[in-house]
Order: C-alpha cells, then sequence, then structure tokens
C-alpha cells in the first residue's frame, strides 16, 4: 500500500486548527466586529497603529502565521468537506485547494514584505 | 453455485438521515468563516500597503450592514469550531496518566477551553495595550 | 399470577429477496408484545407467527456475539438490546447500512472480515516464547491502555455509522483499526512497525474524518474514533521519520 502523504496536510490542518480555535473567537471579535461597531476605541486598529504593527517583526511574525495557518486550516477541511457532499471535482481538486492556501501565504508574506520595517 | 445478488443502497445525502451526521456537518463548514477571515486580513494587508487613504475606507466598508452581519456570522461559526474542536480533541491524544489514575476527557475538553480563554485573554490585552 | 400487559406495535421490515427483487420494499405487522420484549423478540415473533421467510442473524440475544447489527428507525443498533416498549406506535428496522444487503436483514460482511484480517489482529512478540518461560506477564496499568479497544465484538455497527465508509469501501474502517491499536498497544506485542503500512495509507487511518459516529454507536464503549484519530499522530511520526531517515522507515 502506498504510504498517504495527508500527514503533510493534516499537521497544518491541525496547527491552523489549534490556532484558530485557540485566538480566533478574540480576533474575529476584535478586528471586524468591535473596532467597526465601535465597542472598543477606533484608534485600537487605525492606519498608524496598523502600519506599526505590520512593520514590526511580531506583527510579520503574526499576521503571517494567522493567514497562513487559517488558510490551510480551511482549505483543507474545504476539500474534505466538499467530499463528504458528494463533490467530487477531480484529483485536481486536493492541489487547487492547498495550492489556494499556499497562494494566500505566498501573498501574505509578499505584501509584509512591501510594507517594509518601522 | 454463483454468488446471490446483493443489492447496495445509495450513499447520497448521508448527512441529512440523522442529527449526528447534520452537526458534524455544520462543524465542518465553519470552514468557511475561517478561510473568509483569513482572506479578509489579507484584504485589509492589501490596503494597508496602499496607504492611509485605502486602508481607512476599508475600515469603513467594515462597519457598513452586510459585512458586520456577515462577520458576526463568522464569529458565531469561528466559535463553534473552537468548542468543537476542544470537544474531539480527547479522541486524538493517547491516555494521559497523571498519579497513576487515567485523565477523564472532560478534563482534556476543559484544558483546551481554558487554554482558549487564556490566550484569547493575551490577544485582547495585545490588542488594546501594546 | 397476573399476566403482563400485552400492548401491539408496527414493526416495519426491510424485505429483498435476490434474484425476486430488484430492488428492497418494504413490509409491516402489527406484533403484540409485552414491555420486556426486544426488537430481536420482535422479528423473531413475526418469523414465528406472521411470515416464516423474514431472515436475519441473531445468536446470543446479549449484546456480547455482534450478530444482531440493523438500523433502528435510521440507527445502528443490536436488535437483542434494544426494545419495542421505547419505539411505540411504530417501529422501522433495516439491514445495517453501508453494507451490501444479502437477503432482508441480512448483509454481506466480507469486507468487514477481510479488514479484520488486514491489521495482522494477533500478537507479535519480540522474540517467540517458549513454554519454559511460562506467561506473559502484565501489570494492571499495562492492560488498562488496550483494553477497552479489546471489548469490540465485530458486530458492524461503526462501519454502518461511519460515513467515509459508506462512500469508500476501501477504507479500513473503525472496528479494524480499533482492533490494530488494540495490538499496538499492548505490552506484550512487538508488532506496530509491521502494521504501519496499514495506518499510514490512503484508506487507513486518513480516510477518517472524525465524524466520531462510530464511538457514539458502538455497545461496547470501544472507541474506534480514538483509536483511529490517535493512530494520525503515529502516521504522521512515522512519516517525518522516513522522510528524515529513510532507511529506518517504521521502526519502533
Amino acid at each position: 500500500m502506498k504510504r498517504s502523504n495527508k500527514p503533510i496536510f493534516w499537521s497544518l490542518f491541525g496547527a491552523g486548527g489549534m490556532l484558530s480555535a485557540l485566538i480566533g473567537p478574540m480576533l474575529v471579535f476584535l478586528t471586524v466586529v468591535a473596532v467597526p461597531l465601535g465597542l472598543v476605541s477606533k484608534q485600537t486598529m487605525d492606519y498608524s497603529r496598523a502600519l506599526a504593527f505590520a512593520q514590526s517583526a511580531t506583527g510579520k511574525l503574526v499576521l503571517l502565521v494567522v493567514i497562513s495557518l487559517f488558510l490551510f486550516h480551511g482549505m483543507h477541511r474545504l476539500y474534505h468537506t466538499l467530499h463528504d457532499f458528494g463533490v467530487h471535482i477531480g484529483p485536481g481538486a486536493k492541489a487547487l485547494c492547498h495550492g489556494l492556501a499556499l497562494l494566500g501565504t505566498l501573498v501574505a508574506a509578499y505584501l509584509l514584505f512591501k510594507l517594509g520595517w518601522a | 453455485m454463483s454468488a446471490p445478488q446483493t443489492y447496495t443502497r445509495p450513499i447520497a445525502g448521508w448527512w441529512r438521515r440523522n442529527p449526528f451526521y447534520r452537526a458534524y456537518i455544520v462543524r465542518e463548514m465553519t470552514c468557511i468563516a475561517v478561510i473568509a477571515y483569513a482572506l479578509e486580513l489579507l484584504v485589509g494587508l492589501a490596503r494597508l500597503v496602499q496607504g492611509r487613504e485605502a486602508f481607512e475606507a476599508w475600515l469603513a466598508s467594515l462597519a457598513r450592514p452586510w459585512p458586520i452581519f456577515l462577520n458576526c456570522v463568522a464569529l458565531l461559526l469561528i466559535a463553534y469550531h473552537a468548542w468543537t474542536w476542544f470537544e474531539v480533541m480527547p479522541k486524538t491524544l493517547p491516555f494521559i496518566n497523571l498519579g497513576g489514575r487515567r485523565v477523564p476527557d472532560r478534563t482534556i475538553v476543559a484544558s483546551g477551553a481554558i487554554a482558549a480563554v487564556i490566550a484569547s485573554l493575551v490577544v485582547l490585552f495585545a490588542f488594546l495595550y501594546l | 399470577m397476573a399476566e403482563p400487559q400485552t400492548r401491539n406495535i408496527r414493526i416495519e421490515s426491510l424485505r429483498y429477496a435476490p434474484g425476486a427483487d430488484a430492488t428492497p420494499r418494504m413490509q409491516a405487522w402489527d406484533v403484540p408484545f409485552t414491555d420486556d420484549m426486544s426488537v430481536l423478540q420482535g422479528l423473531q415473533y413475526i418469523k414465528d407467527h406472521l411470515d416464516g421467510s423474514l431472515t436475519f442473524r441473531w445468536s446470543c440475544r446479549m449484546a456480547v456475539c455482534g450478530s444482531c447489527g440493523m438500523q433502528i428507525n435510521g440507527v445502528p443498533k443490536l436488535a437483542c438490546e434494544t426494545f419495542l416498549r421505547d419505539y411505540m406506535p411504530a417501529i422501522r428496522v433495516e439491514p445495517l447500512a453501508n453494507f451490501p444487503i444479502m437477503r432482508d436483514l441480512v448483509i454481506d460482511q466480507s469486507d468487514f472480515l477481510a479488514k479484520l484480517e488486514s491489521v495482522r489482529p494477533y500478537l507479535i512478540p519480540q522474540a517467540p516464547r517458549t513454554l519454559a518461560e511460562g506467561p506473559y506477564r502484565q501489570t494492571p496499568a499495562q492492560m488498562d491502555e488496550y483494553y477497552q479497544y479489546s471489548q469490540c465484538i465485530n458486530c458492524g455497527l461503526c462501519y454502518a455509522a461511519c460515513p467515509q465508509y459508506g462512500m469508500n469501501m476501501k477504507f479500513t474502517g473503525p472496528a479494524a483499526l480499533a482492533l490494530l491499536h488494540r495490538y499496538n498497544s499492548d505490552s506484550r506485542d512487538a508488532g506496530k512497525a509491521q502494521r504501519m503500512e496499514v495506518v499510514n495509507a490512503e484508506d487507513g487511518v486518513w480516510g477518517c474524518t472524525l465524524v466520531g459516529y462510530c464511538s457514539e454507536v458502538c455497545p461496547k464503549g470501544v472507541d474506534p474514533a480514538r483509536a483511529v484519530n490517535q493512530n494520525k499522530i503515529e502516521s504522521t511520526k512515522d512519516y517525518f521519520r522516513h522522510l528524515l531517515m529513510p532507511r529506518g522507515s517504521g521502526s519502533r
């Protein structure tokens, strides 16, 4: 029997799942619910503060890890859920799903690079 | 004697036949919210690169009714993902013995939930004050 | 002594006669029952008094042989430990899901049996043991590591519960992987490396998406979902070990 390559994708899925389970709810609440609704001061996410964060080493790491792992987790699960629904796009589906996660990661890395350092 | 003709029932629509399966599908579908949020961050990052005006316009767009509604839905879905993640966590771990006794599953689930609370408070603190 | 109170319940069962029926059909009977009667006893009443052609497997009547598994109102259960009193006024009985139907409530379990054989379900000791060495010794703690997985009665309810098996019969499946884990977890066994091939395959542990319904329906508390998903970590460790040290692949 051929050895499956699943461990690679499953590890990324697991890491992303754990990260999104630990901090996902709070992140989503703060950034796209609390701030827009004014529950939290809009200053916490204004241009200067966001830029300073994205230009810092910590900020770059956090943003890259969150975007990348969330995408790898989500796309892996999406791929399997499509299968559960009986939607069979074919062997390319796996490459497409994980490829999109990789693409998102690369785009994030590129954007963080373009922002430069503080 | 030839093998008798067996009948195989169709599997399609299996997930509709049982509340357990439907809950599983909801759990799996939370991935849409995780992907959507990651893409939202990516868009925000792109707007940040484009400059102050673009970023502030993006922030203003988040405050509109539809984005607020959808993001609240995403929040609920990600919260459900977090809960179900810790709920199944014991199944992925080997038996843990402490002081000669088996650590029960509910302790593992509770530990995960507590870790999430602590991590969330760290994020909250960092977001507000750092 | 007063007669126990008898009520009537409508039992509806799937019927399928190979060669005679193109597709299965449903047939219903009104069955008198007392509150202590199981679904199995209801089926036996039908066979004894109403329709002798109704075909179903059963043996021990006490949930240890694993023969009487069937879908009861859509849920995989053992008929001998499911009671008619809980299903008034009508109950629907069908053969175990995800298995081909041979006749009425009897399913083709040949694939299930093949899966069990495929995991090397026997102790593979480090070195052959002679009679002179005496029996293996095992502490209660060591037995605790594998005990629940050894309780499987091969009833097949977990395969009926597993949608991944339903969609792909090549998946090794819950009971077989629980059996594999039972041996890997046994202190007397040293055959883990030999079983890794089954674990690591696409249709090994990686066919599982942790629906978890298998553990929910298991009548013996085996918890196959746990057995399968623990081995995802083992498989991952083995994968990266193999990647980094190809010559030592699958070693303990």
